[in-house]
């Protein structure tokens, strides 16, 4: 088969699987989407900026766990998607971004849209490639996806030249099955030592505590998790990028972690004379105060990333591998153990976590005449049975989500953890709906974060996507106003929101349904008009509580055991 | 502590700016970089002159190994090893004795590899502080011009970093 450069990249990508790709034309990629013009296996989709392009693809790579794949130009094109390349990134989400590239003669000479994509991804990208050679086009491609998806998963960049996608310069063509990088050989299988090393430990442990991250989504690892939990019965707390990797609703379950995690947890975490942290690498976020951080525990942590391990905490055991192996290998050697976990040690560790867990750290003014954030979140997740695909942006809404939506299944919730990117909520969503089209997808968003991506709306009508956005508008940057209280004693420097827009007129502009909700008694009977509109976006504006915190917190450079409480009239 | 890190690199574009943006996206210190093809013209070799404590090493060895170009990397100080540079300096010999310029030179086992009036260019290999020994018997105002190479460094006996071991 005989191929330009640009029929190379279409055929390449269904070759691949790819049936989703996110992009916005432009002169150096107009070759390929004349390409993609001809065939219809890829689906493009149009969104209405490249960061939007990214964040979709990076909501469906959350959602389905395959790579997201994003098209955009040279130039302004490439330097658009930076925010959402970085996002997945910190979040290590498999993505591969193609990006146009003027001509390779005119490379370096400021030419018209002319960026070095390469220069300004690397530091947020786990590789990039410029390709020099029609020949090298599907071998790189190949490489890229390759490297995307094993390993520490991350984004992958690959810049082609326009020239070379040139419909007149043709060559023969074949699918590259495999791909050999000498330099590129991520560890999986765990050491078997080590592990039942671990393993012994966990037995002779008197204050177990179990801490699992990103890693176990990632992993696809929820079962072996779940399985070695109950089997050894004892507490588990996840990160805000673990979330429903293990069921929420289960007892064991001890909620989130870190500054805005529950007493429970972090008590545990202080508490715990044995650390077992799977796929989490102890960000700063969780650990708080690391001079204070799990003094009395001795330190199990399985990564497959050797970077993560020991980079911010001393680690007693180290296991590089994949997750999903190391628990399936350590359920193994558990099994040849002739020994079980210290239970009487481990009914008193759980009777100390029962008193912790009654203090009922999350509790809120439930009477409050005004909407309360939490409020909508706990109806948000009896109107759709807990079982929706719920991305969000940033701020004190994300946080309420984490604490009040239980997420029981893995790939979920889908968040910007590691950047804080606001506006990645909306077009996230975009690709989560576009990978299960007849599944419940929320945006929950502040009217802030909303505000930086809502061209996406524009999107969502091209292609019918029935989203719920649920804005809880404050009409504050919540978590900055919530900082600026605590730390900055009440000086709100630019975190009020002013001359906000109509948010209903504006979703109606868009084409959408708009609903504005005043009252906490409208709440659920919104929420559940919105989810009846089977085919249409609904933008529900609930007006909400302007002076809400999230609680418990722990405020920087402290440590697990020094949380702020909300103080109840 | 200073330490060396000897690094196998796929002697591809940009491979430099990967290991020199880790530094400098990390904070992390160099010394002394110097880089050039090995004997397999597809693979560059690095030799890296950093310091910080023992678990910044680590971390800067993990984060280099991460590198997808990085094919194999290791840690000179662990074992024992020689380590060289190479300076050429340019030596004003109107206001010095020439006699006494190449005495110093002989005790140095440098070489003279360029002469023009009143100007002796000297080439010097040996370990940093050998180099810097070298200038500090010069006295001030001789010195035109000095270029270092930066250290090299290679383990002592059979081992070596190679795609084989």
């Amino acid at each position: 088969m005989e191929l330009s450069g640009a029929e190379i990249v279409a055929q390449f990508l269904e070759d691949e699987g790819v049936d989703y790709i996110f992009g916005y034309p432009g002169g150096a990629v107009l070759h390929i989407y004349d390409a993609l013009f001809k065939q219809d296996a890829v689906k493009h989709i149009l969104v209405r900026h490249e960061q939007g392009a990214t964040h979709a693809a990076d909501g469906y790579a959350r959602a389905t766990g395959k790579p997201g794949v994003v098209l955009v130009t040279s130039g302004p094109g490439a330097t658009n998607a930076i925010t959402g390349i970085a996002t997945a990134f910190m979040d290590s989400v498999p993505m591969v971004i193609i990006t146009g590239q003027v001509p390779r003669a005119f490379i370096g000479s400021d030419a018209f849209q002319e960026v070095d994509s390469v220069g300004i991804s690397r530091p947020c990208v786990k590789h990039n490639f410029l390709v020099g050679d029609v020949k090298d086009i599907a071998d790189t491609l190949k490489k890229a996806f390759y490297i995307a998806t094993t390993g520490r998963p991350g984004p992958v960049l690959v810049d082609i030249p326009k020239d070379i996608t040139a419909p007149h310069i043709k060559i023969p063509y074949i699918y590259p099955e495999s791909v050999d990088i000498r330099s590129y050989k991520p560890v999986t299988k765990g050491h078997l030592g080590q592990i039942r090393r671990a393993a012994e430990l966990l037995l002779i442990a008197k204050r177990p505590m179990i801490y699992t991250g990103g890693g176990v989504v990632s992993s696809n690892a929820s079962q072996s998790l779940t399985e070695l939990t109950k089997r050894l019965g004892f507490p588990i707390t996840q990160t805000l990028m673990g979330l429903g990797s293990y069921p929420a609703s289960d007892k064991q379950f001890l909620g989130m972690l870190g500054m805005h995690g529950t007493y429970e947890a972090n008590m545990a975490m202080h508490e715990c004379d044995v650390l077992f942290a799977i796929g989490a690498r102890f960000d700063d976020r969780v650990t708080g105060q690391l001079e204070q951080f799990c003094p009395d525990a001795q330190i199990i942590h399985v990564d497959i990333d050797p970077a993560s391990i020991a980079k911010n905490v001393h680690v007693d055991i180290p296991i590089v591998g994949d997750v999903d192996e190391v628990l399936s290998d350590m359920l193994e050697i558990l099994k040849t153990i002739d020994a079980t976990p210290d239970k009487e040690a481990l009914d008193g560790w759980w009777k100390k976590i029962e008193k912790w867990r009654k203090k009922d750290c999350l509790q809120y003014n439930r009477k409050s005449k005004l909407i309360k954030p939490q409020f909508v979140i706990e109806k948000l997740h009896e109107v759709t049975q807990g079982d929706a695909y719920i991305t969000s942006d940033v701020g004190q809404h994300q946080m309420f989500v984490a604490q009040f939506y239980p997420f029981d299944k893995s790939r979920r919730w889908i968040n910007s953890g590691g950047l804080g990117t606001m506006g990645f909520g909306l077009p996230a969503a975009m690709g989560v709906q576009l990978a299960y089209p007849g599944e419940q997808v929320a945006c929950v968003t502040g009217e802030a974060s909303i505000q930086m991506c809502i061209q996406e709306l524009s999107t969502c009508l091209q292609y019918g996507l029935p989203i719920k956005v649920i804005n809880l508008n404050n009409r504050y940057m919540g978590m900055v106003r919530q900082w600026q209280e605590f730390f900055y004693e009440g000086r709100y420097a630019m975190s009020y929101v002013e001359a906000l827009p109509d948010f209903v007129k504006l979703a109606e502009s868009y084409g959408h349904v708009g609903i504005l909700v005043e009252k906490p008694s409208e709440v659920k009977s919104a929420l559940e008009k919105a989810f009846a509109m089977k085919d249409k976006l609904v933008f529900v504006d609930f007006i909400t509580d302007q002076k809400e915190n999230v609680y418990p917190m722990i405020a920087q450079g402290k440590g697990h055991h020094e949380m702020v409480e909300r103080e109840l009239a | 502590m200073r330490y060396i890190i000897s690094i196998l690199i796929e002697n591809e574009v940009g491979a430099l700016s990967r290991v020199a943006g880790l530094f400098s996206a990390r904070g992390y210190n160099i010394e002394s970089l110097t880089v050039a093809p090995t004997e397999d013209a597809s693979l560059s070799r690095m030799t890296i002159v950093t310091c910080g404590t023992e678990s910044i090493i680590e971390q800067i060895s993990k984060q280099l190994n991460k590198l997808v170009d990085v094919v194999k990397l290791n840690n000179l100080i662990e074992d024992a090893h020689i380590e060289r540079e190479m300076m050429l300096i340019k030596i004003n010999v109107a206001q010095v004795s020439k006699q006494e310029l190449m005495h110093l030179v002989d005790i140095f086992r440098g070489r003279v590899i360029d002469v023009a009036s009143d100007i002796y260019t000297v080439e010097l290999t040996g370990t940093g502080d050998k180099l810097d020994a070298f200038i500090a018997t010069l006295e001030e105002g001789a010195i035109l011009e000095t270029v270092r190479s930066g250290v090299m460094g290679i383990a002592r006996g059979a081992k070596a970093l190679s795609l084989q071991q």
